[in-house]
């Protein structure tokens, strides 16, 4: 009745001795496509768990190389990596834990001329990428598709994780209707970040991911997950569709696709 | 009076603090406290006209103040308001 081979079985068979995953399941999410953005911080533990599951398809866009600050928490990528393309280091972790996975790899930025384009084939998007252009353009996108999207964020200590399924619940406008001005934004390098951080909130991003593929449990629609790796707590507060929306309210007024220009974070 | 749970890139003017007491029934009048406690505070959170910058918000609890009654949302001193900035790094 299911296709798999003995190997499958085997590689499998603490997710198929799940009565929510099952054999049915595990078939679905090895049919399934996830693109992530972003071979970093929270792409690596997300891709890891999504690979290992046995997601069939996993697509990464990143148009970086690995540099040895980045080792600190971008657990894809090892020592004799740096200086290599993200996406290629990547791939070949990836594939190492699991061949059954085909991995498809962009090594450039998304942009309002190829987004569409790259979405158009997947079925969730796990957003892990590092910057706010980057993160309103694939939300607008998303939209225009009907794609659901799993956020995850980090800054410091702190992450932030939400599903926006525009289909079924508020989008990233919803919660922030237009980026920062650009000159209230400092570099990237500034801020820090603790090394485990991304791992637990791309780790959180990979169970949203299964969840979303599978219809199983309560994902994050309409929920913002609010981590604090300080206070090691937990916070849960709630998103609402908001009709005055941009771009998926009434009479949404974000009707392209716009190329904000490049910053990292919100200067407070 | 409530609770204010400051975010991390804001606690630079909090000396650190990550949640403070702040006297005022209502958000505006909490947004008004902070200010008074930590100059500096209000022209992060709001801009020149005094509205809530659109990359900020603010939650009483878990519900963002935009779909309850804004900055007229009222506060006591058992509610949590929360200062939820986007991030964006990953």
């Amino acid at each position: 009745m299911f296709d798999f081979t003995d190997e499958q079985i085997k590689r499998y068979s603490r997710h198929i001795i799940l009565s929510e995953v099952g054999g049915t399941g595990q078939t679905k999410l090895l049919d399934s496509k996830v693109l992530l953005l972003g071979a970093g911080g929270l792409g690596s533990p997300a891709a890891f768990y999504l690979a290992a599951a046995g997601i069939g398809t996993i697509g990464l866009i990143d148009d970086d190389e690995v540099d040895l600050s980045n080792l600190q928490r971008q657990i894809l990528h090892s020592t004799a990596d740096v200086g290599r393309p993200k996406v290629d280091s990547a791939t070949e972790t990836l594939k190492g834990v699991n061949p059954d996975v085909d991995v498809v790899t962009y090594q450039t930025r998304l942009t309002s001329e190829n987004v569409m384009e790259t979405i158009a084939d997947y079925d969730v998007i796990v957003d892990g990428c590092d910057n706010l252009p980057t993160r309103y353009l694939l939300n607008d996108a998303s939209v225009f598709a009907g794609k659901p999207v799993v956020h995850g964020s980090i800054f410091q200590f702190e992450g932030q994780v939400t599903v926006f399924d525009p289909k079924n619940g508020p989008c990233y406008r919803c919660l922030y209707p237009e980026p920062p001005p650009p000159e209230m934004v400092p570099s990237c390098q500034e801020a820090g970040v603790i090394g485990v951080l991304p791992g637990i909130v791309g780790s959180l991003q990979a169970v949203e991911a299964i969840k979303v593929l599978l219809g199983i449990g309560d994902p994050l629609v309409g929920k913002l997950l609010l981590y604090n790796a300080l206070g090691q707590d937990f916070r849960k507060l709630t998103l609402r569709k908001d009709e005055s929306c941009p771009v998926c309210g009434e009479n949404p007024t974000v009707t392209e696709l716009i190329d904000y220009e490049e910053f990292c974070a919100v200067h407070f | 009076m409530a609770q204010v749970r400051i975010p991390t890139p804001l606690r630079r003017l909090t000396k650190g603090e990550a949640e403070v007491t702040v006297d005022g029934d209502n958000v505006a009048a909490i947004i008004d406290g902070l200010e008074a406690d930590y100059p500096g505070l209000k022209e992060r959170i709001c801009d020149e006209k005094g509205e809530v910058r659109r990359f900020v918000n603010i939650y009483v609890n878990d519900e963002d103040v935009r779909f309850l009654d804004g900055t007229e949302t009222k506060t006591g001193p058992d509610d949590i308001v929360s200062i939820i900035p986007a991030i964006a790094g990953g």
